[in-house]
Parts: structure tokens; sequence; C-alpha cells
């Protein structure tokens, strides 16, 4: 008596936790195919116009390009650095562990206004001057990711134990590059994978880096939106939607992933 | 390590020049910028002295330390009711309650305001709907004002309180509730005297995050009430990128106040989750790490700062 009380109060609760979660969502999403809503709880009547507008506009889908390359590079970039990195700090010299931690976690404790004064300040004058410029962003977004980046490559080396696969391809004769090519890489794909992509998500919602750093240059798909805004309100809900479709279709793939992974480590 | 490892530390170099460039000069840059003389050599207090005795940056403080302590309370309390209720469900519904929350928590900054706008603002659909049926208790209402900010910061921090707290509430075994009460401790002595003394690291922990969370947020203010909400965030924005006047070393140092204000939350967080730790080591090590966002939150991530909502 008193339990099946009790799981209608968790579960008005938890009704109540996503209606207000998901209405912003929703309304986003009617908005961005209501022809007319002024007075209704629903719009009057619908209309696909607005996604058709969408489509139709140069600069949306150069933004969504411009965003698209930016992460790219600099994940790229992130993992050509990480990957060495993070293998020799947890192979050879783990006593540096708790030194990369704090290095690490520091991006954290930084507010993205903070990184964005500094970087503006030690990259507008003097010897490299890059201001406005991509290379200065995708400098702060290897910032930006380096935490999800070190903890997920470091993860997988520790769940796969890179020492003892390294000592055994040794004791067989492969050299150290051999063996991190053919034996530690193959195994840590898949959690790589998984910090790559999480990496990319978090990329591609940064605004406040892209607009204080190369605001007026580069438009990234975030300040894209945020310039449309004020013009027309359907619009940008039918922009916001497809991000945010994305990141939907994003995070269910990391989702899934990280169940495989997992699965696989505990066979 | 071996003489002919040496070679292996090669492997660190761009590590360390990207780090160095993009991590470190930046940051030493913002402290020097905080004490230079603004177009001229030599070191001085003046910026620091300009904002203590400005009311306006005073103010501009003031109210991001409120909104911070706020949200954070609001989230904190909202945060603990849903993550016990959460733990109650079986994991199949626990799994997707949480994808959801998850989900959500990455619907920040740009995106979140507008949503907003859409539902709460001037001509937004509530807004319209309510003035339409009368009701006139939203009448007083205003998106763009204190309230306002408070409700869409709410909104990021209610899912990263879940998120971030659920957890240690399966640091608390069933059996100890059943010994408790086999000994006849009412449900609320135990909730006093053994599951929240359990939980406390993790909710000032967690109040760190939040609070950081909070301080930091810029895209959603500035994308809500643009320049015209006098937040800390907004003013260094304003300062050292905006159109008008370029004051890039007053900006530095309000960014050095502002970066004192979020390392000291995260270092909270860092202290008490050491101390977390102990309680849910057990059951972190056989839950074998849940998918990547526990990974992620575990380390004391504020969930989508990286984004800064």
């Amino acid at each position: 008596m008193i339990k099946s009380r009790s799981r209608w109060t968790h579960r008005t609760l938890m009704l109540l936790l996503m209606t207000y979660l998901l209405l912003p969502l929703l309304a986003t999403f009617l908005y961005g195919f209501a022809k007319e809503w002024q007075t209704t709880v629903l719009p009057e009547s619908w209309t696909l116009e607005w996604i058709r507008e969408m489509f139709k506009d140069v600069r949306f889908l150069e933004a969504l390009w411009t965003s698209l390359y930016l992460c790219l590079i600099s994940i790229a970039l992130s993992l050509a650095v990480m990957l060495p990195a993070v293998f020799v700090i947890t192979v050879y010299l783990p006593k540096w562990e708790t030194f990369m931690k704090g290095l690490v976690v520091l991006p954290y404790a930084v507010p993205g206004v903070v990184a964005a004064v500094g970087l503006i300040r030690t990259y507008s004058s003097g010897p490299i001057n890059i201001a406005g410029t991509a290379y200065i962003l995708i400098g702060a977004y290897f910032v930006v990711v380096l935490p999800y980046m070190y903890q997920g490559i470091r993860n997988s080396l520790l769940t796969v134990s890179a020492v003892e696969l390294l000592n055994a391809a040794e004791l067989l004769g492969a050299s150290r590059m051999r063996a991190f090519a053919t034996i530690i890489l193959p195994n840590i794909w898949p959690g790589v994978i998984i910090s790559t992509l999480l990496s990319f998500s978090v990329l591609f919602g940064e605004f406040v880096l892209t607009n204080m750093l190369v605001g007026g240059h580069i438009q990234t798909i975030q300040v894209y939106l945020y310039q449309r805004v004020g013009e027309s309100g359907h619009l940008a809900s039918a922009i916001a939607i497809s991000y945010f479709l994305f990141i939907l279709v994003m995070s269910t793939i990391l989702m899934k992933l990280g169940k495989k992974v997992n699965r696989e480590v505990e066979r | 390590m071996k003489a002919r490892n040496r070679w292996m530390l090669l492997g660190l170099v761009p590590f360390a020049l990207m780090v160095l460039a993009f991590q470190f000069a930046p940051l030493l840059s913002m402290l020097t910028g905080s004490i230079s003389k603004s177009g001229a050599s030599g070191l001085t207090f003046a910026h620091y002295d300009k904002i203590f005795h400005s009311a306006y940056y005073l103010k501009a403080i003031k109210n991001s330390l409120l909104i911070a302590v706020y949200s954070s309370l609001i989230g904190i309390v909202a945060g603990l009711l849903f993550a016990y209720s959460i733990t109650r469900f079986a994991p199949k519904a626990r799994d997707r309650l949480l994808m959801l929350s998850n989900m959500t928590s990455n619907f920040a900054g740009v995106p979140l305001a507008f949503a907003y706008i859409i539902l709460l603002g001037n001509n937004g659909v509530f807004t319209l709907l309510f003035k339409q049926w009368g009701w006139d208790i939203f009448s007083g209402f205003n998106l763009y004002s204190w309230t306002g900010l408070v409700l869409v910061y709410v909104y990021f921090q209610v899912p990263l309180a879940l998120l971030l707290l659920y957890p240690s509430f399966y640091g608390i075994r069933e059996q100890w509730r059943e010994a408790a009460e086999l000994l006849g401790a009412t449900r609320w002595q135990f909730w006093t005297t053994v599951g929240l003394p359990m939980l406390t690291p993790a909710i000032f922990g967690t109040l760190g995050i939040l609070f950081a969370n909070a301080m930091g947020a810029y895209a959603t203010a500035y994308a809500l009430v643009g320049g015209n909400y006098n937040l800390l965030a907004i003013r260094i924005g304003s300062l050292v990128a905006g159109d008008v006047v370029n004051q890039p070393e007053l900006g530095s140092a309000l960014a050095v106040l502002l970066a004192l204000s979020t390392l000291l939350a995260v270092f909270l967080n860092h202290q008490m989750s050491k101390r977390s730790q102990r309680f849910t080591a057990a059951y972190a090590s056989n839950q074998n790490l849940k998918g990547l966002r526990s990974r992620k939150l575990r380390q004391g991530a504020p969930a989508q700062e990286g984004v800064n909502p």
C-alpha cells in the first residue's frame, strides 16, 4: 500500500521534471513549424516554410560548414597532440599524473569569458598576431576539449591494461612504435571515438569564445543563430531545432557506443 | 625510465607547447594586464582600486554572486529531490530519464535563451496566452529582468545537479536502512543521522560546480539581455571585446576576480569529492563507469561549462 503510493509520488515528480525540461524544447519545435500562433495553446496552422527558408539561406549553410570544419580541425589536432602525450604520461611517467590532472581540470575552473580576455591580450599584438583568425580559435578549442580528451584516452589506456600489453608485445620482439600502432591504438579506439564525439558536440555548442575571439570575422552556427534571433523568430526556431536534433543524434550515438564499449570491457 | 625510452618524451613536446601557448600564456597575460597601466608601462593596482570604488562594478559583482547563489541553491534542492526520485525507478526507466536530463543539459546558451523568449518573452506564447485568459499573476513578470534570468539559470542548473548527485544516492545501501529500521529508527531519523551526513560532501561539491557554472555563464545572459544587464561576465565581455570602448586592463582585473571565485568553487568541489569518494568508491568500482557522462561528471566537471551556458 505504502509502496505503491510512494511510487506514484516519484512518477509525478519525474513527470513534473520532464515537463519542465522539455517544455522549452517543445515550444521551439512548434514555433519552427507554426504559421499562425497567437492566442491558442497549439498553433492554429502549420507550415514548412521556415525549414525551407533555412535551407535556402546561404549564410546558414556557410555557418554550418564553418562550424563543421573548425570542429573537425580542432579535434584532429587535439587527437594528434593528446594521443602520444597521454600515452607517454600513463605508461612511462605515472608519477606525473597528479600534475596532469590539475592541469586538465583548469579549463573547467576558468570560464570562457576569462579565457577569452587572456587570449585576446596575448595574441592581438606582438610577434604572433593571430587575433580574429581561425588559428586563435583552434587553439582555444584545443583547451576547451582538453579535459574530455585526456580523461577519455587515459581511461581507455587503463581499461585495456596498456602497460601489460606493451610488455607482452616487447617480449615477443615488437618495437615500441610498432606495439603502439598495432596493439595499443586499435584497442583504445572505441574509447577514443567516444571522447571525440563528446568533444565535437561540446565544440559545436561553443558560443562565448567564438563570439569574443572571432565574432566579427568567422560565423559559426551559434554566432549565426545569435544574429538571427533578433530578426525572425520562426526561422531561428527552425535553426535551433536542427541544431538540437544534431545534438540528439550525437548523444544517442554516444550512449550506444558507451554501452557497447562497457560491455566489451566486462567480457 | 630506461635510457632507450627517453625519446618517448618527445611525444610530450607538442602537448606542452599547446598548453603553454593557449592556457598558461593567456592566464599570465590576464594577470599582468590587470596590474599594468593603461597605455603606458609600469605596474599599478589602479584597476582593482577603481573596481572596488565603483558602484557600477560592485553592483555587477553583487548581481553575479546573487544569481549564482540563488540559482545554485534552487538547483541543489530540486536536484536532490529528483536525484532521489530517479534512483527509485527500474534501471531501464532510470536510464531513459537520465538520458533526457543529460540531453537537456546540452540545451544551454543561445538556443536556451531563445526558447525562453518564445515562451515567456514580450510576445511569447505563454505571455500572450495568459493575457488572453486574463491571468494577471504573470502580468508583472518580465523575462529580461532579474527573475527571468534566475528562471533561465535554474533551467540549466537542475539537470546538472541531478546528474552530479544521483550516483551518491547509491552509496547509501538498502541494508543500512534495513539495519536502522531494525534498530528502531524512523525514516526521518535514518535520513538525518545516516543519509544526509553521507550526502553532505557530494552536496557541497555539487554546489561548488553549480556556483562556478552560474558565475561563468555568459552566453545565456548575453543572448537574453545583451549588454543591458549588469553581470560580471557581461561587463568583462563588453570591456574587452565591446564595440564602444576597449579597456582590456580593467577587463583583465574583473576577469581575475571572476576566475578567483570560480577557482575557489572548483577547489571546494575537489576537496569534497575526495571525501565522498570514500563512500562511493565501492559503488563506483563495481559500476564500471556508467557511460561517458558520469565519467566526465565524477571528476568534477561542470557538464556544459566547456560551452559556458
